[in-house]
């Protein structure tokens, strides 16, 4: 789960991370009153989005006066930002935070994340801030500075100096640095974040180390036992539908193609994606049923998938363990009679049960199209996929028409 | 014996008398593996399925003789429940359990590297269907008759797609000596590198069936350690070619975070390792039938 910059802010400085001086803001007449309570004649207002690259898009403006404030709220508040990280459907800005402007002597760039090869948190520096750690990582490895964490100790001082002074940092400025760094790891530690990242970390003219930006991300599978970070989720900054499933306990996640899948398990389903890809076609969507897939939760997933306006065939491929196809085959059947479907469905059932499962299909009577491997069921979705493209595929009579007669 | 059980082999469940707990026990007791019972803090002294519970799991090894077991607690106390089998002497712990938190996997990994390593558990999982050497013993959730017993070892993070892998197998007359499910999650028990360790000190296992997917370093790993120290050729299938970038695919580990974590990538550096690649999912099977038939 991400949050908003003022959050992780607001987080990070419970922790002793020195911050320049902000407020919230969701009008122009917010922005303004905070503009007057932090004073000063410089102020930076800052689009609120889940995405980093916010400068680069527009998102990020200096003001020098309170109507320059004004305009510049009145410009972003319900604008949708576009950056390399939301995608080109961007991500709404519904809030803002006003900060007083920072004279900057320095920027630095700094982080703490999970390592998987080395299953520690390892702290990432380095003297050359501002930019993206992904560029700098091509661009110039040997700037980037890598100390791995010990989890049962935790971090030591002697680390956070280290980091302090491969940062280039003075020496009177060293234990403020320290004091950052040893917060900033105390708030990932503490709150389950998986990653904290500070950039730019920056000197200011007057000597002091403040985040000038902050971005925090939270371990999922933690958030049961963090009630205060859960509460911080902002739900208009993600997918609306990947939002509707995992409220219906379901996995999905959405995409550009038109072939809309259901599929259980995580790596069948993305196996099945590759396999349609390979057969011609494009993926709309990623969904994992899960285990124990009941008729009411098949009928919840066909929904979801068929939400999706662009999707023009569908493919249903469940690998039965704990599952049983028999009862997969009677969600399908009570999904297909309950929902117009408008498209063709491909249906592959394997493993426990796969005869009843099978023979249900059959006997529906259905125009349901089945499958007995992974590749047939994949090159079947994607040639039913292009009939509709041609216009060539006639959808069932809709029920309303059917009781009409 | 095939690496990890055998049909002796004594196991005990964790989250014994839960529902799923009960249900996957009796399954495997189905099965042919010799469960020998299993732990339920405060219910100790009780039966179930015919067989004892206990309150401590170093009760179980105590009385039962418990060597291996399989844990179906819930997220927020599993990584309790399998350091609680490490320090009783378990030697073989498979977490079934998905939704364990990354940092509480890092303490279970620095807890289980405290011991010397011949008396170190090995964990694999979490969030993983299980291991399973066919006809012999089940230590899992996965459908034990779609696997045929027969030289070819699996490893792998996915369940369903491990699956897919060994019945395309079983159609081809293809058998398994064991399958190991690794998990989903970013940090686990054990890696492919270190199943890959055991296929090839294991003399039932002729080729070694790797199905990995996007994120994480571990399918590069063990294809560098396969090029460096094994005779076995090895086989892969990599999932997640058409994932996008930054976005989690189901699996808590499985998105692609940082350069060499795609599906493209992992699948060329595999290939400059001698690893041979399964072009597509559903030619898994036949491209270990190639294989084989040229041992």
């Amino acid at each position: 789960m991400d949050i908003h910059e003022y959050q992780a802010k607001q987080l990070l400085s419970e922790y002793g991370v020195k911050i320049a001086d902000g407020g919230l803001a969701y009008s122009p007449e917010d922005a303004v009153q905070r503009a007057r309570e932090i004073g000063g004649h410089v102020w930076v207002v800052k689009a609120q989005i889940h995405s980093g690259a916010r400068g680069k898009a527009g998102g990020i403006k200096v003001c020098k006066t309170h109507e320059e404030v004004s305009d510049a709220a009145n410009a972003l508040l319900g604008k949708r930002l576009v950056t390399h990280q939301t995608g080109p459907a961007g991500k709404q800005c519904l809030r803002l935070y006003v900060e007083a402007g920072t004279d900057i002597a320095k920027e630095l760039y700094f982080s703490l994340l999970i390592d998987r090869a080395h299953e520690k948190i390892v702290m990432v520096g380095s003297a050359q801030g501002g930019m993206e750690i992904e560029e700098l990582a091509e661009t110039n490895p040997d700037a980037i500075k890598k100390i791995h964490i010990e989890p049962a100790v935790g971090l030591q001082d002697f680390q956070a100096r280290e980091m302090a002074f491969a940062l280039g940092l003075d020496a009177d400025q060293v234990p403020h640095a320290v004091k950052l760094i040893q917060g900033c790891y105390r708030a990932m530690r503490d709150l389950d974040a998986n990653m904290v990242e500070i950039n730019p970390l920056v000197v200011t003219g007057h000597g002091d180390i403040i985040a000038l930006d902050a971005k925090m991300g939270f371990d999922d599978n933690a958030l049961f036992r963090r009630q205060k970070i859960s509460e911080l989720r902002d739900k208009t900054q993600e997918d609306p539908r990947e939002m509707a499933a995992a409220d219906r306990g379901l996995s999905y996640v959405g995409l550009d193609g038109d072939i809309g899948c259901m599929i259980n398990g995580a790596g069948l389903a993305m196996a099945t994606m590759d396999m349609i890809k390979l057969a011609g076609g494009e993926p709309a969507n990623f969904l994992d049923v899960g285990g124990g897939a009941s008729a009411e939760r098949t009928e919840k997933a066909f929904r979801m998938v068929l939400q999706d306006k662009n999707v023009k065939a569908m493919l249903v491929n469940i690998f039965a363990g704990i599952n049983r196809c028999d009862w997969i085959a009677e969600g399908v059947v009570q999904a297909v009679k309950n929902i117009d479907m408008k498209v063709p469905l491909v249906v592959r059932l394997s493993g426990t049960n796969v005869e009843l499962g099978r023979k249900i299909i059959e006997d529906s009577g259905l125009p349901i199209i089945t499958a007995d491997t992974l590749a047939e069921a994949a090159e079947k979705a994607v040639a039913a996929r292009n009939e509709v493209v041609a216009g060539r595929y006639q959808p069932p009579a809709s029920r309303d028409t059917v009781t009409s007669l | 014996m095939a690496i990890f059980i055998d049909k002796s082999t004594r196991i005990i469940v964790q989250g014994f008398t839960g529902k799923i707990g009960t249900f996957h026990a009796q399954d495997m007791i189905n099965y042919g593996s010799n469960v020998v019972g299993g732990i339920t803090p405060g219910k100790g002294g009780q039966k179930h399925l015919d067989r004892p519970v206990f309150n401590t799991v170093k009760e179980a090894v105590e009385q039962a003789g418990a060597e291996a077991s399989i844990v179906f607690v819930p997220p927020a106390y599993a990584a309790d429940s399998i350091m609680e089998a490490a320090e009783a002497g378990i030697k073989y712990c498979v977490a079934i359990t998905d939704g364990i938190p990354t940092q509480d996997m890092m303490k279970v990994k620095i807890f289980l590297s405290r011991f010397p390593k011949e008396k170190r558990m090995v964990l694999t999982g979490p969030n993983c269907a299980g291991t399973i050497s066919p006809g012999k013993s089940m230590l899992g959730i996965m459908p034990g008759h779609i696997y045929m017993p027969g030289n070819v070892g699996i490893v792998g993070r996915s369940g369903t797609l491990g699956y897919e892998a060994a019945d395309q197998m079983k159609r081809l007359g293809i058998g398994v000596s064991t399958s190991v499910g690794i998990g989903g999650d970013p940090i686990n028990g054990s890696s492919h590198r270190d199943i890959f360790e055991r296929f090839e000190q294991d003399p039932e296992t002729k080729v070694v069936m790797m199905i990995g997917e996007i994120g994480g370093p571990q399918e590069v790993e063990a294809g560098q350690f396969a090029k460096e120290n094994m005779s076995k050729p090895v086989v892969a299938y990599i999932a997640g070619l058409t994932a996008p970038k930054g976005r989690r695919m189901g699996h808590a580990g499985a998105i692609i975070s940082a350069s060499g974590e795609s599906a493209a990538e992992k699948v060329e550096m595999l290939q400059q390792f001698g690893v041979t690649i399964a072009p597509t999912p559903a030619a898994m099977g036949e491209t270990v039938a190639k294989v084989l038939a040229k041992l």
